[in-house]
């Protein structure tokens, strides 16, 4: 292997040449790529919560008053672009366009991904649509106010007549445009993943991040037209007197919220199900076995997605649907706690007589399993159509969709990350500090968000610029949780910045015997072009 | 790349620059968009002319850098074939790829026929109650047996041509692939022909400006995107025929006629759901 390593190493070209990068056609080259993009779009991102939690910390109005940023209505601006930049531009992109990317075809012994210029055009897309979305919030939105305040959801009328300004038509163009790098990526990843697995591996010895990336790019190929198709009609209506979402013409505003969730349910598994796949690989490897149920796994994967195209409704219980309509949205809805179940289940399973190692991804990887169930458990409370009457617009759902995504998601991209970080730069990391990020936003995190539920339960509305005093308490402690979580991401910093001054060598496999996907045979980096000759699959 | 040492038959294509470049001709067509609706800069800026309200020029450069990098990349596409990097793997890739943009282009549809079902299934719910009637008040829909079953019988007289010239083409007679070829690109441009003038006959507006209503809408969307995309794929056709009388077609490998002739069923198809729904169901 080594020798084969070298003889390779002469070829790859500097990183120093800006033509590597740009003009890529290296499946881990534009990996790595997507990984700096999500942590650059991250911290814009996370910047903007940084500002909300800033303005929440006390009632009245402490950074929106016409002093650091605009007014209340940039408040607004920074919830929904917060929302989009962290969906669109960090964690798909770090998930699927980064660690898809690279391990994708490393795991399934392939030299490279089956599009490999199409690949970089997935990737050079996304940076032009956040140029797109950051400008969208430094011109006029509706009327003399900056940027557009909407929501994520993008919901009519505040996104045609409500917001008059080029910058609801820049975020809509944005979208088409990272919507058209995610469907070609998509179509890269099942042609790579039917075709170019290495003689003997079966569909059914794939390994489980592979399955996971496979049923994501399927929903992602079959949502997100749909979701091109909704953000049309906004055009259209916006800017050419269609009459899709206005009712004096006929026209429904809830189609819009149909059509759009039509792509949003499925999308919200598209950010968490590649992270069910690192999670399954890191538990199985620091447990010394093999994963517990491989293929009831696999196809939890599948189900979920599919379920995931037919529960859609139980985001707008509100808008006046019809009891049987919400019974079966929430029977449907519901039934997605099985598969779910059975992939929480089988990791603790595969923990169950092992030999657990609590090495710096495992305990990312146990947080994702604590913090999941807990986003889980709150999401079948919202499933019921009754409770969720109640609770809609809440910030019981923000505190649940932050379990299952800041929490969930994001921690299953860090667990993936110091999982793969020695394979990915070839250096090893300071795992004190990693376990210190993890200390401290596993701390943060949940101060942050736990103390929501409570804050949703007694009606604190989400999207409010203030609230009313009898909320300050848990705003308070919520807003210390973003300092502590804030410590966190210093460490991950400390963490990178160790590894560029001291660049110890990795090894090719710093796991041991527990980590046996194809990926640790190779060296650490990887050979610029791996698998010259494919490897064969017992 | 790495050529020398590989033992498989996987293509690792070369450095591009297309990638960046198509990337960037998207976003200066975005911004020219913006600019040409919404008004990017003053009247009376210097570049008034690029991204002023109702200006061209931004959406025109956008454009010229789209189109560029498509000539660029797929003529990449057609040298790499011709110098023998399409192995049957590579060409397998080719077709799924092919298979899966179809598959989303699918879905595009799903989103305006959702919208055309919602008005035409629901449309009692409307509080007005000119708007509340099928078809609303003031809409007078085409008879479905005139200019669009003279469309149907088109697309389906073109579907036959494209499968004759493809067949024609593996039996190695390349003078019925032409025949057949030009036939389909002909009656591509008569179908989209016959669209303008049944455009300009309609007896409803698209937008609400010119008194239109939400069947404008859905109608004017559904079957203008369809138009749109028998457009490119007469022009798809069209670089197939050029392709053909420039010799590059074998009978054993063209995968560039027969994407094509994916892509022109799909239309035809698409069509065949507009003309039974939105004509004859809900005409």
């Amino acid at each position: 292997m080594s020798a084969d390593a070298a003889t390779h190493d002469d070829h790859t070209p500097s990183m120093w040449d800006w033509r590597r990068w740009v003009f890529s056609t290296n499946h881990k080259d534009i990996g790595t790529m997507y990984l700096l993009f999500a942590i650059f779009a991250g911290i814009i991102g996370g910047g903007l919560s940084g500002l909300m939690r800033w303005e929440l910390a006390e009632p009245g109005l402490q950074v929106f008053n016409n002093g650091f940023w605009g007014n209340e209505h940039n408040y607004n601006v920074a919830t929904t672009m917060h929302g989009l930049i962290m969906i669109f531009f960090m964690v798909m992109p770090a998930m699927i366009g980064g660690f898809g990317n690279w391990f994708v075809p490393l795991m399934i012994g392939a030299p490279d991904m089956a599009f490999p210029r199409m690949n970089n055009i997935s990737f050079w897309l996304l940076p032009f649509a956040f140029i797109l979305a950051v400008m969208s919030m430094f011109v006029p939105g509706a009327g003399g106010d900056m940027g557009f305040g909407g929501g994520w959801v993008l919901y009519p009328p505040l996104s045609t007549s409500g917001h008059n300004g080029p910058a609801m038509d820049l975020l809509i163009l944005s979208l088409h445009i990272a919507g058209v790098s995610s469907i070609l990526g998509s179509i890269n990843f099942i042609t790579t993943i039917f075709n170019m697995r290495a003689p003997g591996m079966t569909i059914h010895k794939m390994p489980l991040f592979v399955w996971s990336v496979l049923v994501t790019v399927f929903l992602l190929l079959l949502s997100l037209p749909v979701l091109a198709g909704a953000l049309t009609m906004l055009l259209t209506d916006r800017n050419f007197g269609t009459a899709f979402f206005a009712p004096e013409g006929g026209g429904d505003p809830v189609m819009y919220q149909h059509l759009f969730w039509f792509f949003g349910h499925p999308e919200v598994y598209i950010l968490i199900l590649p992270g069910f796949g690192i999670i399954s690989h890191i538990v199985s490897t620091f447990s010394r076995k093999p994963i517990f149920g491989y293929l009831g796994m696999a196809y939890a994967m599948v189900a979920i997605g599919f379920i995931g195209f037919i529960v859609w409704a139980h985001h707008m219980y509100t808008v006046g649907m019809p009891v049987d309509l919400k019974a079966y949205f929430v029977a449907a809805t519901m039934v997605i706690a099985v598969p779910t179940g059975i992939k929480i289940f089988s990791w603790i399973a595969t923990m169950w007589g092992g030999s657990i190692e609590f090495r710096t991804p495992m305990m990312w990887a146990i947080g994702f399993i604590f913090l999941f169930t807990v986003g889980g458990v709150t999401g079948v409370v919202l499933a019921n159509a009754g409770v969720d009457q109640a609770l809609h617009d809440t910030y019981y759902v923000v505190a649940h969709f932050h379990y299952v995504l800041s929490l969930g998601a994001v921690f299953a991209i860090f667990a993936g990350w110091y999982y793969w970080f020695e394979k990915i730069f070839g250096v090893k990391y300071n795992s004190l500090f990693a376990r210190l990020q993890f200390l401290f936003f596993f701390v943060g995190a949940n101060i942050i968000f736990f103390p929501q539920h409570f804050l949703g339960l007694q009606g604190m509305p989400r999207r409010y610029v203030d609230y009313a005093d009898g909320h300050a308490f848990w705003n308070m402690v919520s807003s210390w949780g973003y300092v502590v979580m804030l410590i966190g991401m210093a460490f991950f910093f400390l963490v990178l910045i160790d590894a560029i001054i001291r660049r110890r060598k990795a090894d090719a496999n710093p796991w041991g015997e527990g980590a046996t996907t194809l990926e640790w045979t190779l060296s650490s980096p990887p050979p610029f072009h791996q698998f010259s000759e494919l490897p064969k699959i017992k | 790349m790495a050529g020398h040492a590989a033992k498989h038959d996987y293509h690792l294509v070369d450095p591009s620059p297309w990638p960046f470049v198509g990337s960037l001709g998207a976003f200066l067509l975005a911004v020219g968009a913006v600019g040409n609706m919404k008004g990017l800069v003053g009247a009376d800026h210097p570049l008034a002319f690029m991204y002023g309200d109702g200006s061209f020029g931004g959406l025109i450069l956008g454009f010229a850098v789209v189109i560029y990098t498509m000539i660029g990349w797929w003529g990449d596409v057609i040298k790499e074939s011709r110098q023998g990097d399409h192995t049957p793997v590579v060409d397998l890739h080719l077709r799924y790829g092919m298979i899966m943009f179809i598959a989303s282009e699918v879905m595009f549809f799903v989103a305006w026929f959702w919208a055309f079902f919602e008005y035409a299934i629901f449309h009692e719910v409307r509080l007005d109650p000119g708007l509340a009637q099928w078809p609303p008040a003031g809409v007078e829909t085409f008879n479905p047996w005139h200019i669009p079953l003279m469309n149907t019988l088109i697309l389906l007289l073109s579907g036959t041509t494209v499968t004759w010239a493809h067949h024609a083409l593996q039996h190695g007679d390349r003078k019925g692939a032409k025949l057949g070829l030009i036939f389909t690109v002909i009656l591509g441009v008569c179908f989209t022909s016959l669209q303008v003038v049944e455009y300009m006959e309609a007896h409803f507006a698209f937008s609400m400006a010119d008194g239109g209503n939400l069947y404008g809408s859905t109608f004017f969307m559904a079957t203008g995107f369809h138009g749109a995309h028998v457009v490119i794929g007469t022009i798809f056709l069209a670089v197939c025929l050029v392709r053909l009388l420039a010799g590059q077609f074998t009978p054993e490998k063209h995968f560039g006629l027969e994407a094509a002739a994916w892509y022109w069923h799909f239309v035809d198809v698409v069509w065949l759901f507009l003309f039974a729904f939105v004509y004859v169901i809900f005409g």
